[in-house]
């Protein structure tokens, strides 16, 4: 009864939930390189949200080729970062396209992780033969080298923001399925499993609510990690030309149109560049940081 | 041990199989849209196609076809290039060597770079130098192949002018167009495998017996060098031969930069052109590649570790 009762609280768990994850951000303080990439992830993130507020220029507007950085442009505002060879404005490109990989990516990831952890869950509760067979499929999967993998399933179903997140989805859900089928198989024997099936929950309860949230620590600092990898992803179908399709502004892609003329107009690629190699150092370090928390206690 | 072997290349050999159906499927049947319009273009008439099925095989059952196809590939009859108008095989070969002197040296270098400095910093976990060199490495990890090729040839094409910038390789070898692509390809790299080793090493530095070697008062070069390293090694092995799968991925980009006449950059080329008997070829080639050297790798785990050997 008192256990039915409580499980029919969801609020209580949920505050205590949030006020769980302020303390673990608060617990971020303790490492100073998980901090530095908090404040680069979280910067990124400010840059995505007040995308309007920052940027002068229309992000595929054509205004005024090859300008320096610096330059005073006819409106009176400056190209703080210079313009491209069809006259964009980077700046604004850059700023834009933090909208594009940070929509992208996090939504790649949490698809990846779904099929993931449902293949996992079921591979490592279950067992048998579900397990052999989900393995199986895993372990070819895993053998591809995977930007080989990418630019088939691409080249095969084109290019396009959503068919990336199949292709990372399909790629990489394997790995997270391994981690987390090994997470099961360690806690599938605890007492509270056992306590759960007298009480009579049905195996895909036992698996939501009393393993997942169990196993979530790794789960959490892989995420992050994977994350970064995904951004990296991202930028290279970009720069190898199988990326979103243009005009719309996306990191990867502003290195491959301007990389023909760095020699004289460096800026043009290193500024993209900058932006993305920054945005992954912070998920990695970031990453890092929570790891060496989680290690601590 | 030899039952380990053959399940082993058992298991290579019927994900081999998998994959190339995998392949057939995605790039011979309307399974992701017409072969035929991905080879003749959209604007191509109806009639243009279907002769074009009817002389290529495509109107055959797929069964049928697939064997057929499977065979080629196993008598090392690779086809014909649309894009270089000549046999895939002549195309494939000089490529794929161009790729294997790049990675040699990628590996020449990574190797013992990476393994000294896992060494280094797993010897004393927590240690300033253990820290230095974990955040080098995640620094280095984070910058994207192209995002350091960039760097690179800003700072040594544009600004130093040591290096060109493009490695074509088509006037035979030369080792100044090697520098450039290498060293992109070692920087992403060896993060990840120092990182491996220091995990390992740090497992082996807190075990029993090398503590009773310190205690019993050998030399800390001599515990290092003699005792901690034999064991601490087993495992990044298995780490870099991993690696050449990842390296596949990695002369992509690489090559792709720098125009290196290889294999990576061929692999693209035939992606988007729509050359689908290159891209085949350069796809089984790829992860014939991969696969074997995970199953070089788990084979020699074993052989290298006792405690499996004689288990």
């Amino acid at each position: 009864m008192t256990i039915q009762s409580m499980s029919k609280m969801p609020s209580v768990g949920f505050a205590a939930g949030m006020w769980r994850v302020i303390k673990s951000i608060a617990l971020l303080r303790e490492s100073w390189v998980g901090m530095i990439g908090a404040f680069l992830v979280l910067f990124w993130i400010l840059v995505a949200v007040f995308a309007p507020l920052i940027t002068q220029f229309d992000p595929n507007a054509s205004i005024q080729p090859y300008a320096r950085p610096g330059t005073l442009s006819a409106s009176g505002s400056i190209f703080w970062l210079g313009t491209d060879h069809l006259g964009r404005d980077i700046l604004s490109r850059i700023v834009w396209g933090s909208r594009t990989v940070l929509f992208y990516a996090p939504l790649a990831t949490l698809s990846a992780y779904t099929v993931g952890i449902l293949m996992g869950l079921m591979a490592g509760y279950r067992g048998g033969l579900v397990d052999d067979i989900l393995s199986r499929i895993s372990d070819i999967i895993l053998s591809f080298p995977v930007l080989v993998l990418y630019i088939i399933v691409i080249a095969t179903i084109g290019a396009s923001g959503f068919n990336i997140v199949i292709a990372i989805t399909f790629a990489s859900s394997p790995g997270i399925m391994r981690i987390v089928r090994g997470l099961v198989l360690d806690l599938r024997n605890r007492d509270y499993v056992a306590a759960a099936l007298t009480r009579g929950e049905s195996d895909w309860r036992i698996m939501l609510y009393e393993i997942l949230p169990n196993a979530r620590g790794p789960l959490i600092v892989d995420a992050c990690l994977r994350l970064g990898y995904v951004i990296i992803t991202i930028g290279v179908l970009g720069f190898l030309g199988l990326g979103l399709p243009p005009p719309d502004p996306d990191w990867g892609g502003m290195v491959n149109e301007t990389r023909q003329m760095a020699i004289v107009f460096p800026y043009m690629t290193l500024f993209p560049c900058i932006s993305i190699s920054s945005l992954i150092l912070g998920f990695n370090l970031l990453a890092d940081g929570l790891r060496e928390i989680s290690l601590r206690d | 041990m030899v039952l380990l072997i053959i399940k082993r290349i058992g298991f290579m050999i019927f994900t081999m199989i998998v994959v190339s159906i995998i392949l057939f499927l995605l790039l011979e049947t309307g399974l992701t849209g017409d072969p035929a319009t991905r080879v003749l273009g959209h604007f191509a008439s109806d009639e243009q196609k279907e002769l074009w099925r009817d002389q290529h095989g495509y109107n055959q059952p797929v069964v049928f076809r697939y064997t057929k196809w499977l065979g080629h590939f196993a008598t090392g009859e690779l086809g014909t290039s649309i894009r270089y108008k000549g046999p895939v095989k002549d195309v494939l070969l000089p490529r794929l060597w161009n790729t294997a002197i790049l990675g040699f040296w990628t590996f020449a270098i990574m190797i013992p770079l990476s393994l000294t400095l896992g060494v280094l910093s797993g010897m004393k976990e927590g240690s300033f130098l253990d820290r230095v060199i974990s955040v080098c490495g995640i620094l280095t990890t984070s910058v994207p192949e192209f995002a350091s090729a960039v760097f690179f040839s800003a700072l040594f094409v544009f600004g130093l002018q040591w290096l060109p910038g493009t490695s074509s390789m088509t006037n035979g070898f030369e080792f100044k167009l090697l520098i450039l692509p290498a060293m992109v390809l070692v920087v992403y790299d060896f993060g990840y495998v120092a990182r491996m080793t220091r995990a390992s090493m740090a497992e082996v530095m807190t075990s029993q017996y090398i503590r009773t070697a310190i205690l019993k008062g050998l030399p800390y070069r001599q515990v290092i060098l003699r005792h901690a390293l034999r064991n601490a090694l087993i495992a990044p092995f298995t780490v870099i031969m991993l690696q050449i799968n990842w390296l596949l991925s990695g002369v992509i980009v690489v090559e792709f930069f720098f125009a290196y006449k290889g294999f990576g950059a061929l692999l693209l080329e035939a992606s988007l052109n729509n050359d689908i008997a290159l891209l085949e070829a350069c796809a089984m080639v790829a992860v014939v590649v991969a696969v074997s050297s995970q199953t070089i790798a788990d084979i020699g785990y074993t052989f290298l570790n006792p405690r499996i050997r004689f288990s």
